[in-house]
């Protein structure tokens, strides 16, 4: 058995000595550096556009919205975002021309010579003064009426998250040359067959005249979603205008400035609970700023609406849902893909609850906790696989939380101590795959391909972004076999060689993509037994069966597709249904300390339980609760986009500041295995889990700190200080 | 011409002195093992060891580095037969996207040669100037200790 063992990353060794290939690392002959001329202001019409005449600009290739033989569009959900601004510019990051020369300072110096006048428009930069509603969600369960009717109390609170850079530590890349009529695109991504959509439009091609490849990737984080999709046709323009292979590879201020980042948020709760602190009703309102386009925001919306009422079990339920239109630069997926910000107002409500009912949050969450059978606000009875009380009872224990609440309220009563002391707690649940019926309309497929040698392939199109993700597809594949996870590899993401898998987003490529790996191999090992008698036992073995198996073709490929399973029903016209598969479950204790005279917070002990089914591979497992409850504390600290007149200008990592190994806190993680039965060998999703809910944790503790219930994002000096003012 | 060792090899440079020697390492001595993550110093993802300290390359010119050593990632094992440390990071789960790893392995690296102590404090203290954005940097911790412990046996 390879599942639950900790086999070696496969990616390691490449990455450990150098010799991993990331975009910018590969020699392509005869390339070119592209860069972008972007807009200046944050609304307004192209007037003109001028190029000095003082620059040499036949050294140069110069493209704009007219040289796009297709669509000037980037596909994706609404028809909206031009890949090149014709006329009007929507926001301050917004391409208008992109140049390319062989020499990066020159293209560089020549981006500065183009001169472009606008007629400003008045741009909207408050989401709360937007009128353009890009999308809106409404779900009801049970008589919101008859449950505020019947409460004792009624508590009121409302809460703001900011948005959040991804930082990764490679920019976005991409490179595009044509080679044998096939337009190549490679680089740095997460969705190659999102790219491959887009271009289809851009270059009027079928998909035989394009071909998507993944280079190793430096991180993503959603950040890789979508927008390499735009910097992908930027690229091949040029590269087809020039006749030769152009790259585009950001610098930090640029893919800071220009690519998206998570929504801004706004969530408003209006809670009715007895007066023995159960819920009887949950009135929530999220409003979401989209940035300038549509991009992904109705489903970033779709998963903060879905998990807006927490972890919790109420009967009478209003969630109301907006996302708006601003003159910002897009905003996009980024790890929680809305749900961080919906469980920061539902998890820190808790603390205002608390202090209402004079009960405390614990014994409120007690109270409420998603069960066994317990049903959710789109009416999803939850029948298997509910792991939140467990989590919530290991963090507690390991963390002492009870303890240390009153150790910690003797030492703040101390006026000597320099610091005050606090622990915090949330719990939460994260729908794994994509929301409602977006799994079916995916049709995904994977596969693994035996070749007449004897090589065992694993064909996705899910990348390996950082997350593991080629480990834990050998793994997956071995024990469906029965063989060693060494006997397999994993192909490159390659649109040219890989099936369509659907995107690397949304927890999925394990639970949904890796539970396709497990039945495509099933069906190899079906055709073992039936055509050569057994599983091969020994290499020598299977090259022997690979050889009756393949027939004299060069290999065979089992594939399958996604199918829904028939217990799972939605409705996208009344959000009711099952929203999602299943959930996984976490809860986080942040143990913190703040200094009296510099107000800094310092993190002491972050404890954490995560239900994840099952864990394929705990060590990367823990590294990813790890390192994403790390991004959770940065945004809850240190984490915050400062925008002026629409664009962002601390969009450097020396004043975007991210977490240090002197910031990250000691972790003790704790896996919880509750199996679902559809996930392979019961794993669900837990790539974005760990993101959700330091953040709430974090405003908890300051509470228990200081005393004042901070409901913003980050916990800045600033904010801690202005607060006991 | 300004002449310098990398990696053990005398190399020498007829460019522009003040070209930055992570350009340098990449473009002309082919060292694509070094990373550029933000190119002011910030990220740490271009460390390289000049005369054995760990300093940011994106920030270093050429002629800086003229009759000095300079160490890369390339220097350390190979993918075949991993130093100590990087099997530490294979098996402690130090590397995720990898792209902040070489970086990291040198400033490990400089602190675990130094015989300083390398225990949770002072190897986080050693690495709080290189960035890593997947790990939560826990496990990068864990592995410079244990290819420290390793190193002594």
């Amino acid at each position: 058995m390879s599942v639950g063992k900790n086999e070696p990353r496969r990616d390691g060794p490449a990455k450990l000595t150098g010799r991993a290939l990331y975009l910018d690392d590969v020699n392509i002959p005869g390339c070119w550096h592209g860069v972008t001329v972007r807009s200046a202001v944050p609304h307004g019409r192209i007037k003109s556009i001028a190029y000095d005449p003082a620059f040499p600009w036949d050294e140069c290739v110069v493209v704009t919205a007219k040289d796009i033989p297709g669509k000037n569009l980037v596909t994706l959900i609404e028809a909206d975002q031009p890949l090149l601004a014709d006329g009007l510019v929507r926001h301050r990051e917004e391409a208008i021309v992109l140049i390319a020369h062989a020499d990066r300072a020159t293209a560089y110096e020549a981006a500065k010579r183009v001169k472009i006048e606008y007629e400003p428009l008045p741009p909207v930069l408050d989401m709360e003064k937007s009128e353009k509603v890009f999308k809106s969600y409404l779900i009801e369960r049970g008589d919101l009426a008859a449950g505020f009717a019947a409460a004792d109390v009624v508590v009121e609170g409302e809460y703001r998250t900011p948005s959040q850079e991804q930082a990764y530590i490679e920019n976005n890349a991409i490179a595009a040359y044509e080679e044998d009529g096939v337009l190549i695109v490679t680089g740095s991504l997460q969705c190659p067959y999102y790219v491959l959509k887009a271009m289809k439009a851009i270059f009027n091609r079928g998909e035989d005249k394009i071909r998507v490849i993944q280079t190793v990737t430096g991180g993503g984080f959603g950040g890789k979603e979508e927008y390499p999709s735009m910097l992908a046709g930027h690229a091949a323009l040029l590269a087809l205008k020039a006749g030769r292979p152009v790259k585009i590879v950001y610098d930090r201020h640029e893919d800071m400035a220009a690519t998206t980042k998570r929504h801004p948020a706004v969530v408003r709760h209006r809670t009715g609970l007895s007066k023995d602190g159960r819920l009887l009703a949950q009135d929530i309102e999220v409003l979401m700023d989209g940035g300038a386009y549509a991009t992904l925001s109705a489903v970033v919306l779709s998963r903060g609406t879905l998990h807006a009422a927490g972890a919790y079990e109420c009967p009478n339920v209003r969630v109301r849902s907006k996302v708006v239109m601003t003159h910002t630069p897009p905003n996009g997926a980024f790890r929680g893909f809305g749900a961080p910000q919906t469980l920061f107002a539902a998890e820190l409500h808790w603390e205002k609850i608390a202090d209402v009912l004079q009960i405390d949050s614990l014994t409120l969450r007690r109270r409420n906790i998603f069960k066994i059978g317990s049903t959710t606000s789109t009416g999803q009875n939850l029948m298997e696989s509910v792991g939140a009380q467990e989590c919530l009872e290991k963090t507690v224990t390991a963390s002492k939380y009870v303890a240390k609440r009153k150790e910690y309220d003797r030492w703040n009563k101390n006026p000597k101590n320099r610091t005050w002391k606090g622990i915090g707690l949330s719990v939460c649940h994260h729908g794994a795959g994509f929301t409602g019926s977006g799994e079916v309309y995916l049709a995904s497929r994977a596969g693994v391909a035996l070749t007449k040698e004897g090589e065992l392939i694993v064909l996705a199109a899910s990348t390996e972004i950082g997350q593991g993700t080629n480990t834990m597809f050998a793994q997956v594949a071995a024990d469906a076999l029965g063989a060693p996870a060494s006997w397999f590899s994993v192909e490159t993401p390659d649109t040219h060689k890989v099936p369509d898998s659907g995107p690397t987003v949304a927890s999925r490529t394990c639970m949904v993509v890796g539970g396709l790996v497990g039945r495509a191999t099933h069906e190899l090992k079906r055709a073992f037994e039936q055509e050569h008698g057994r599983v091969p036992r020994t290499r020598d073995e299977l090259r022997k069966a690979a050889a009756v198996l393949c027939q004299g073709a060069p290999a065979r490929r089992f594939e399958v597709q996604y199918e829904k399973p028939p217990e799972v029903t939605w409705d996208d016209a009344t959000y009711r249904g099952d929203a999602y598969g299943v959930y996984s479950y976490a809860a986080i204790a942040v143990d913190l300390e703040i200094d009296k005279l510099t107000f800094e917070v310092r993190l002491v002990k972050v404890t954490t339980a995560q239900d994840i089914g099952k864990a394929i591979n705990p060590v990367l497992a823990e590294g990813q609760i790890i390192g994403g409850s790390t991004q959770g504390l940065g945004w809850a600290l240190l984490e915050e986009p400062v925008f002026k007149d629409g664009v962002m200008i601390n969009n450097q990592l020396t004043n975007y500041v991210i977490p240090t190994s002197l910031d990250a806190p000691p972790f003790e993680v704790m896996l919880v295995e509750k199996p679902y039965s559809r996930g392979p060998f019961g794993a669900k999703g837990l790539g974005e889990l760990p993101m959700d809910i330091p953040g709430p944790a974090v405003a908890a503790a300051v509470k228990h700190a200081t005393g004042r219930l901070i409901p913003t994002l980050p916990q800045t000096p600033e904010r801690i200080s202005q607060a006991l003012q | 011409m300004i002449k310098l060792t990398v990696n053990g090899s005398k190399k020498s440079f007829k460019g522009a002195p003040f070209k930055r020697l992570i350009d340098a390492l990449r473009e002309d001595f082919g060292l694509t093992g070094v990373k550029e993550g933000c190119g002011e110093g910030e990220c740490g993802a271009c460390t390289v060891l000049l005369d054995g300290a760990p300093v940011n390359s994106c920030l270093v010119p050429l002629c800086q580095a003229e009759g000095r050593k300079v160490e890369t990632v390339e220097s350390l094992g190979s993918p075949e037969k991993l130093s100590k440390l990087q099997a530490g990071f294979l098996a402690c789960g130090g590397a995720q996207c990898g792209i902040c790893t070489p970086g990291m392995l040198m400033t490990a690296h400089a602190h675990v040669r130094s015989k300083a102590k390398c225990d949770d404090k002072s190897v986080r203290a050693a690495l709080s100037g290189n960035l890593c954005r997947c790990t939560g940097y826990q496990d990068i911790v864990k592995s410079v200790i244990k290819a420290a412990k390793g190193g002594k046996r």
